[in-house]
């Protein structure tokens, strides 16, 4: 193995390494900051290569059998080039030194780079070195410790049993699981080397309860990243009770009467409300697209007074956690609003130095076949001064929208999402199930109705799709109260 | 600016051409040989590990795209990538699954391994087998690829595009969502028992998304999207027509009160629903009871006479139409439905064989083989006056009252109950009056599925092409809508 010395470009096609096959380790520096040097010589700005392996498999249960074990394995490279304002990314499945230059070489070509000549010399970047948080909280022990393929077979079946003893009406009953184990390894020219694992999973029930022509679908997730023995911990027993009654009311549920309502938000995945209507628009990737409202209203106020709200990465086991983002920064803890003051926006490198704002840890993708966007890790609005019970009180005719469906949000800030389970509120009671809800409206002006914030924060997983792919998510927020909103219904 | 089609390129682009072509046959017999080389390992592998049966379904992709930002290129992405699917028959012949990127003899090994020890928590009743019409000879398959344009040519037209759309109307300030990508796809289908299938494509498509800034007024926005088997053939000044349009169709807006209203679909916006309710045809989702439909429900009257469905792989409005499925098994023309008759299910091989039915090319490979469509073909059934007997008159834009015209339903992820067979859905559209067109502001469209089926007045003649099939638009007795 060649160590990292200074060299001639013609030195390029003999050059031999054996870096570990199975593992990210330091056999990896020289060949990647040989790249990257020749990346440099080429003229390029600025260069990172992403690496990353990955080990998946997901469980499907329906009724009282398994009916789909499905492992997936992969591995790839992505290799990002800048020059000047352009940026070229290239990814492919080839880790050899070999198809690691030649993604190089097509993403230099491409930013009309090409590379030095025979007699050029190939700088030396000197990485730092490895800073390897897979050694920390033993993640390099975490793939075994995790369900074998027959625990989750026993453990899901265990659940859709459960299910069936608690609900009525039952047309269909499904636990799915899936467990993503993912190494990646980040170099750049600028002297960054860091190597992560993360082990993300999740598992859930979806039911289907049908009565003549009233039907029910429900899902129910939970999710974790960092505990090995998360599927074993599951509380299937208590999963199977709420969604069973979360059915059973929503199966002879009204349609909800469409018009301008106040609301009152659950929390837990209430919290979607925060992500749709305000976290994506704080992310540099909407100021680079000028699809935010918020771009220069930093130190001012966006919001209601009451409204607190924070993006972070090291919550405990949160589906939104890492140590590090895909850029190699170690995680921050951002805060987003305070007291309706706009404080900060999410940055990854590219938007950093595209807008001017600080990095936070924010750069995250799907996979290596996407270069790295700023995006929400764990997202949750603070808690308020008041009590559920303040809330409701507040409240002569409204809605409960106590769990939430997805969402989304436009170019133009409008944003949307649907609930799952409702409930119309009169006179600070709750009266009867509601279904068919979607709520719409526009960030600038939902935030400035947030008025009330009561104290149970809760966080709940979710699988946020944007620019850089689809990435696990948190949200979060106490039971919140939104003075007024257009409810889509009948 | 005139975009140069490729009849007009000139002599020297044209011999340029021709060796770029000669290097593409030389790339597909590499390709080829790929994949012989696959199947090589996967025999070897198999041998080695005592495995008897299995397949492998894969594709290679190679793609490159391109965005711009007020006159500059802002992001290049280029890409080269393969990934196979194998399953493996153990002894007890249950059946396991492995995905993997890794295609060199180490990597399928590490597959065939895993998908072996998969196998024994396979299902033990209805085992997906091979598909008896893995092997039987398919008329056309393709096997040719457009020349893929250097990068510096996708970023002029695209700066081209972009210009043209910033340059349509004063409003239009900015065009945050755009990208102009061509990409060529090799698949195969391989099995121990003999069957191979191989099949190469190219595409092109690009797609717009303007928005609008104007003092006193809310930010608009619209797009459109093209696609064809080459740059070359791409329109791309259609494109920008289209969102151009719409965008500025969009800059006088109201608020439309809540009702119930007249809707009508566009061709895109119907498909999308259609596509969000797939379970009504899916086999699969009916045998496991997540389907509105039922296994007996063929034959029965479940959407206007008006209406008929079929999904057609191989429809010649189809970019990159696929000559079999994820299985082996030839794709076809599937009647869905017929004058408001359900006729016919997608099915996999598995399902087919416990329906009683044939494979429709609609399978792909997993653990649990899943059945989706191809290409939706929409259209009239007959002439409205011929239809029963019963005189229909048509219907117009330009004469209809107070009609909703949806051209983009939103958030379908979240807002359709697909076992419910209700949705509840964010949408672009307008408020048309004798031909008068307003832009609504924001509202929402609510119903039953099943019941907009049945509802349907009328079928327009005239086809559109989209992503995910050819339809014309659909128009709906009432929905309800939510504005204000």
């Amino acid at each position: 193995m060649l160590t990292n010395t200074l060299f001639l470009s013609n030195q390029l096609p003999s050059l031999q390494y054996s870096s570990t096959r199975e593992r990210f380790d330091e056999t990896w520096e020289a060949p990647l900051a040989t790249l990257l040097g020749v990346g440099r010589a080429a003229g390029a700005d600025f260069i990172e290569l992403f690496l990353e392996r990955r080990n998946y498999i997901s469980c499907l249960a329906e009724d009282d059998i398994i009916t789909s074990i499905s492992p997936s394995l992969a591995t790839g490279a992505g290799v990002r080039v800048f020059r000047g304002k352009a940026d070229c990314y290239v990814s492919t499945n080839n880790l050899t030194f070999a198809g690691l230059k030649a993604a190089l070489e097509k993403g230099l070509s491409i930013l009309g780079l090409q590379l030095p000549e025979p007699s050029a010399l190939i700088p030396e970047i000197n990485l730092e070195l490895l800073r390897d948080y897979a050694t920390k909280r033993g993640k390099d022990g975490w793939l075994p410790l995790c369900s074998s393929i027959r625990e989750m077979g026993e453990i899901l079946l265990d659940g859709t049993a459960q299910l069936n003893k608690k609900a009525t009406h039952i047309q269909s009953r499904r636990a799915t699981y899936f467990r993503d184990w993912q190494e990646v390894l980040v170099a750049a020219s600028d002297g960054t080397f860091a190597r992560d694992i993360r082990l993300t999973q999740s598992v859930g029930f979806n039911i289907l309860c049908a009565d003549g022509a009233n039907r029910a679908s429900i899902g129910e997730r939970a999710g974790n990243t960092s505990d090995a023995n998360f599927l074993r911990t599951w509380d299937y027993q208590q999963a199977s009770e709420q969604i069973a009654e979360s059915a059973g009311k929503m199966l002879y549920a009204d349609y909800v009467e469409s018009g301008t309502y106040p609301i009152i938000m659950a929390n837990h995945f209430g919290g979607v409300i925060f992500h749709e209507a305000c976290g994506h628009l704080l992310e540099t990737t909407q100021i680079e697209r000028q699809t935010t409202p918020f771009a220069d209203k930093k130190g001012q106020k966006i919001a209601h007074e009451s409204l607190t709200a924070w993006d972070e990465g090291r919550a405990d086991n949160a589906f939104g956690t890492i140590d590090m983002d895909d850029e190699g920064m170690p995680a921050q803890r951002t805060l987003l609003i305070e007291k309706g003051i706009l404080k900060n926006f999410l940055a990854d490198r590219t938007g950093s130095v595209r807008t001017g704002h600080p990095r936070t840890g924010s750069g995250r993708r799907q996979n290596y076949t996407f270069a790295a966007a700023s995006r929400m890790r764990n997202t949750y609005i603070d808690t308020g001064n008041y009590s559920n019970e303040d809330l409701f009180a507040s409240v002569d005719k409204g809605i409960y929208c106590k769990k939430m469906g997805g969402g989304s949000v436009g170019a133009t800030g409008q944003f949307n999402f649907s609930v799952d389970e409702a409930y119309l509120i009169e006179n600070g009671k709750l009266t009867k199930p509601l279904k068919g809800a979607t709520l719409i409206g526009e960030a600038k002006e939902i935030m400035n109705k947030i008025s009330m914030c009561s104290q149970d924060l809760e966080l709940a997983p979710g699988f946020c799709g944007s620019v850089s792919g689809s990435i696990y998510t948190t949200v979060g927020q106490p039971h919140i109260k939104v003075d007024s909103i257009t409810v889509g219904g009948r | 600016m005139k975009i140069i089609r490729c009849t007009e390129i000139n002599h020297p682009y044209n011999l340029r051409l021709s060796a770029f072509i000669f290097g593409r046959k030389s790339q597909i017999n590499s390709i080829m040989s790929k994949i012989q080389e696959i199947a090589t390992y996967a025999q070897q592998n198999a041998a080695k590990l005592g495995i008897q049966k299995f397949d492998i379904y894969g594709s290679t992709v190679d793609d490159t795209s391109v965005q711009v930002d007020q006159g500059e290129p802002k992001q290049v992405k280029a890409s080269n990538r393969s990934g196979v699917t194998v399953r493996v028959w153990n002894e007890e012949n249950t059946m396991g699954v492995t995905s993997t990127t890794d295609v060199d003899p180490k990597g399928l090994e590490l597959a065939l391994q895993t998908a072996y020890e998969a196998s024994f928590f396979g299902v033990k009743e209805n085992v997906p087998d091979f598909s008896a019409e893995a092997t039987i000879p398919i008329d056309k398959t393709t096997k040719n690829k457009a020349p893929q344009a250097p990068v510096s040519e996708l970023i002029e037209r695209l700066l081209v595009a972009e210009k043209e759309l910033l340059a349509a109307h004063p409003a239009i300030k900015g065009v945050p969502y755009n990208g102009l990508a061509q990409r060529d796809i090799d698949r195969f289908y391989l099995n121990s028992e003999g069957a191979l299938r191989t099949e190469s494509h190219s595409l092109a498509s690009v797609y717009l998304y303007s928005k609008t800034e104007e003092e006193g007024k809310k930010p608009r926005s619209a797009g459109a999207y093209r696609i064809k088997e080459n740059l070359a053939d791409l329109d791309i000044a259609g494109c920008v027509k289209e969102t151009a349009d719409k965008t500025i169709s969009h800059l006088n807006y109201e608020k439309i009160k809540t009702g119930k209203y007249p809707v009508v679909f566009s061709a895109e916006a119907f498909l999308s629903l259609l596509g969000a309710f797939s379970n009504l045809f899916n086999a699969q989702s009916i045998l496991d009871n997540q389907s509105l439909s039922k296994a007996d429900d063929i034959g029965k009257e479940i959407a206007s006479a008006l209406l008929s469905v079929y999904d057609d792989a191989l429809h010649p409005a189809n970019i990159g139409a696929e000559s079999f499925d994820g299985e082996g098994t030839p794709t076809r023309q599937v009647k869905l439905i017929e004058k408001g008759v359900l006729t016919s299910f997608l099915h996999s091989a598995g399902t087919a064989k416990r329906l009683n039915a044939q494979p429709t090319g609609n399978a792909s490979i997993g653990a649990k083989v899943s059945v989706g469509p191809n290409f939706y073909h929409v259209f009239a059934a007959g002439t409205p006056d011929s239809l029963h007997g019963i005189p229909m008159q048509e219907l117009s834009l330009e004469t209809a009252e107070n009609v909703i015209l949806i051209d983009d339903l939103q958030a379908l992820h979240a807002g359709v109950k697909a076992l419910q067979g209700s949705f509840s859905l964010p949408f672009d559209g307008w408020l048309v009056n004798k031909g008068e067109k307003i832009s609504i502001e924001s509202a929402t469209v609510a119903g039953d599925f099943l019941e907009v089926l049945k509802s349907i007045v009328y079928v327009e003649k005239e086809a559109e092409l989209t992503p995910g099939g050819v339809c014309p638009r659909v128009w709906v007795s009432e929905l309800s809508i939510t504005g204000e």
